[in-house]
């Protein structure tokens, strides 16, 4: 499925300093029962954004309404454990398009990359300065740059830049999906497989 | 020049190298259950293109079926909707599907292999990122999210970077009652629940050499735990006797020529890997958890650590002890639990079956605590039954139940309820991973034996010091 181009995203974002969420966090195994990618963003991080009983916790921040924007930022080893899709799926359907962290896990942000949510990794004192720029002010904008591959504090101008390797760039600039690139060297990829026996 | 054996594997399946981008990796076999492939199906009907090799493909039903009364209809309409789903898909691909009731029906995890699907040097991917299972077999298996379903399902091929090799070698012997679900678990303590990411592990030495096939699954099923895409083992005897006449696995002269490639799939003796750990076997106790990630294990005598002695933060630390109500310094051992789990890709093999019978035998489930009791497979079930281990089972009080994932994500009936305390043998302790509220202790099948004939957290070697008194 192809998806939304990636350029620059300047946007407000929503902090959730929290270590190691994993992708029971993000969208819990009991919501993974769709046959259609539809209506995920609705149980993105269910049991912390509500009760039991459905009514929403207030002091979560996707219930605070201070806090808004397409851009979420969390803390260290972000997106550990399953390697559901549908946890980058809640993060994309509920609106975000970037998640920043120090640090991410191999599958989610691989999962990210395939359906347009930029993972953007920065550096521990970087996302300190970002949770505290919005501890001071939760309006504060952020300017993700691909193209040139920096995020920037705007209200600070404190500037880091961050890695994504070219393939993956182009595939973001330009709304691209792996599926296009490999149904391209099908024949290829015939030939390799008549030499590798089952 | 010298070579890992995951550079031997990963780099035979190369169909294309993109400079500064991805490898094209060919996959030999894939898996498919009904989660994770509903979306990828839809996305190829939508393209209008078919699955390329179907008879590289395998679908099975495990995650959000019932393990009881498996012969009705599901009950749960979304359930049996996805269900549904992967049998027309299936069927309108000819991909070989083992779905309820089917004698082959079973975890992903343990089907492959049991079936001889799962071979040395193969490439293995599916939908759940447990797939590190197979890496048991030196094969390169690992989970993959549903874009690349499509695509493996389409192509039969995926983009990744290569990632990076790191081996642990653990020498020495293994001390009475410790496992290798233990094993595991104290590697993950010590490197963190993200101490692997971006690495592919090869795990070597005598204690790993000296394990059966179902213990290196194991431990290669918890590979994903500590970050790492999969974890593998050189294939040696124990393997190839494991294999040897299963129904996919090569026959014949196939075999032959089969094994001349199989037999060099181990590292090189200068082989250089990114980074080398060590740890001793004598340091490993009989493991538990405490906190919310598989990292937050500690030997089951010890104290839980203080937030200074953690490598998280102190807010994420205090969450997750707030969240199982526990705090810091206090002892494992004696706490009272309510319910037992034994079974899922990690811990539900017959071997697994038989650790936990070994302890229960003559003895009583204690009142306090719900068991469920979940074979891997039909296979794992038809075996419990011949060896008469589901006759030890029911005199002290333990029902068998039908194979599936069950109550390790709780896809299911079988859900923990909150604020209940569970000894697990699955291989994740994360928040409402087992119900909504639910509290996990993740432990080897010994330890929730022991939890389950004593209603509490207990040192199984102090029931095995009795049996042998």
């Amino acid at each position: 499925m192809a998806y939304d181009k990636f350029n620059i995203l300047t946007s407000s974002a929503v902090p959730l300093p929290i270590e190691n969420v994993d992708t029971d966090q993000i969208i819990p195994a009991r919501f993974l029962k769709a046959t259609e990618r539809k209506g995920f963003g609705d149980n993105l991080f269910r049991d912390w954004r509500y009760n039991s009983d459905d009514t929403p916790k207030e002091h979560f921040v996707l219930n605070n309404p201070i806090y808004s924007g397409k851009i979420l930022v969390g803390g260290k080893n972000f997106g550990s454990g399953s390697s559901r899709e549908h946890a980058a799926w809640a993060v994309y359907d509920y609106g975000f398009r970037c998640v920043v962290s120090s640090f991410f896990a191999d599958i989610f942000r691989n999962n990210c990359l395939n359906i347009g949510v930029l993972p953007v990794q920065v550096s521990a004192e970087f996302l300190d300065k970002i949770f505290k720029a919005i501890e001071s002010n939760p309006k504060t904008e952020i300017k993700v740059n691909l193209p040139e591959q920096s995020i920037t504090i705007l209200e600070t101008g404190e500037v880091e830049s961050f890695a994504i390797n070219d393939y993956k760039k182009q595939n973001m600039l330009n709304g691209f999906d792996d599926i296009d690139y490999l149904l391209n060297i099908k024949k290829d990829i015939q030939q390799f497989a008549q030499n590798t026996p089952l | 020049m010298s070579k890992t054996l995951f550079d031997k594997v990963w780099d035979s399946h190369v169909v294309q190298h993109i400079e500064n981008g991805p490898d094209v990796l060919f996959i030999d076999r894939h898996l498919v259950h009904e989660v994770t492939s509903p979306v990828a199906f839809l996305g190829l009907k939508n393209r209008g293109i078919k699955v390329l090799y179907p008879e590289r493909t395998f679908a099975t039903a495990d995650h959000n079926t019932p393990t009881r009364n498996q012969h009705l209809p599901v009950k749960d309409k979304l359930s049996a909707n996805q269900l549904k789903a992967l049998e027309e898909n299936a069927k309108a691909h000819s991909i070989p599907y083992w779905g309820l009731g089917h004698e082959k029906n079973g975890i992903v995890h343990v089907i492959g292999p049991e079936n001889g699907i799962t071979v040395p040097g193969a490439t293995i991917v599916c939908g759940d990122s447990h797939t590190s299972t197979h890496g048991a077999f030196g094969a390169i298996a690992f989970g993959i999210g549903t874009s690349e379903v499509e695509m493996v399902l389409s192509t039969q091929c995926i983009m990744q970077p290569k990632p990076k090799s790191m081996r642990i070698t653990i020498d020495g012997e293994l001390s009475n009652a410790v496992t290798p679900k233990d094993v595991a678990l104290y590697i993950i303590s010590q490197l963190t629940t993200s101490g692997a990411t971006g690495y592919f592990v090869e795990y070597a030495g005598e204690v790993f050499r000296n394990m059966s096939m179902e213990g290196r699954m194991t431990v290669c099923n918890l590979s994903i735990e500590m970050g790492a895409r999969g974890g593998m083992i050189a294939p040696d005897s124990t393997t190839f006797d494991y294999i040897k006449e299963r129904e996919y696995t090569p026959k014949g002269k196939d075999w032959d020529k089969a094994m001349e490639y199989w037999n060099t799939l181990r590292s090189d003796s200068d082989a250089v890997f990114h980074k080398e750990i060590s740890f001793n076997a004598a340091d490993i106790e009989p493991m538990i958890t405490y906190g919310t990630n598989p990292g937050m294990g500690i030997g089951i005598q010890s104290g839980i650590p203080t937030a200074q002695a953690m490598d998280a933060g102190a807010a994420t630390y205090q969450k997750s002890l707030s969240y199982m109500d526990f705090k810091e310094g206090e002892a494992m051992i004696g706490k009272p639990i309510d319910f037992v789990f034994l079974g899922s890709c990690t811990n539900g093999r017959i071997e697994d079956f038989r650790a936990f019978a070994s302890i229960i035998k003559g003895r009583k489930k204690a009142e306090n605590v719900t068991a469920w009791l979940v074979p891997g497979s039909h296979k794992v079930e038809e075996a419990i039954k011949a060896e008469g281990i589901l006759d030890i089972l029911q005199e002290s009080g333990f029902e068998l139940r039908e194979p599936g994932c069950s109550a390790c994500l709780a896809m299911n009936d079988d859900k923990i309820p909150a604020g209940k305390y569970a000894v697990s043998t699955s291989n994740r302790n994360f928040e409402g991973r087992q119900g909504p509220g639910a509290r996990t202790l993740l432990a080897s099948p010994l330890v929730a034996a022991a939890a389950a004939v004593t209603g509490k957290v207990t040192d199984p070697r102090e029931l095995m010091e009795l049996q042998e008194a």
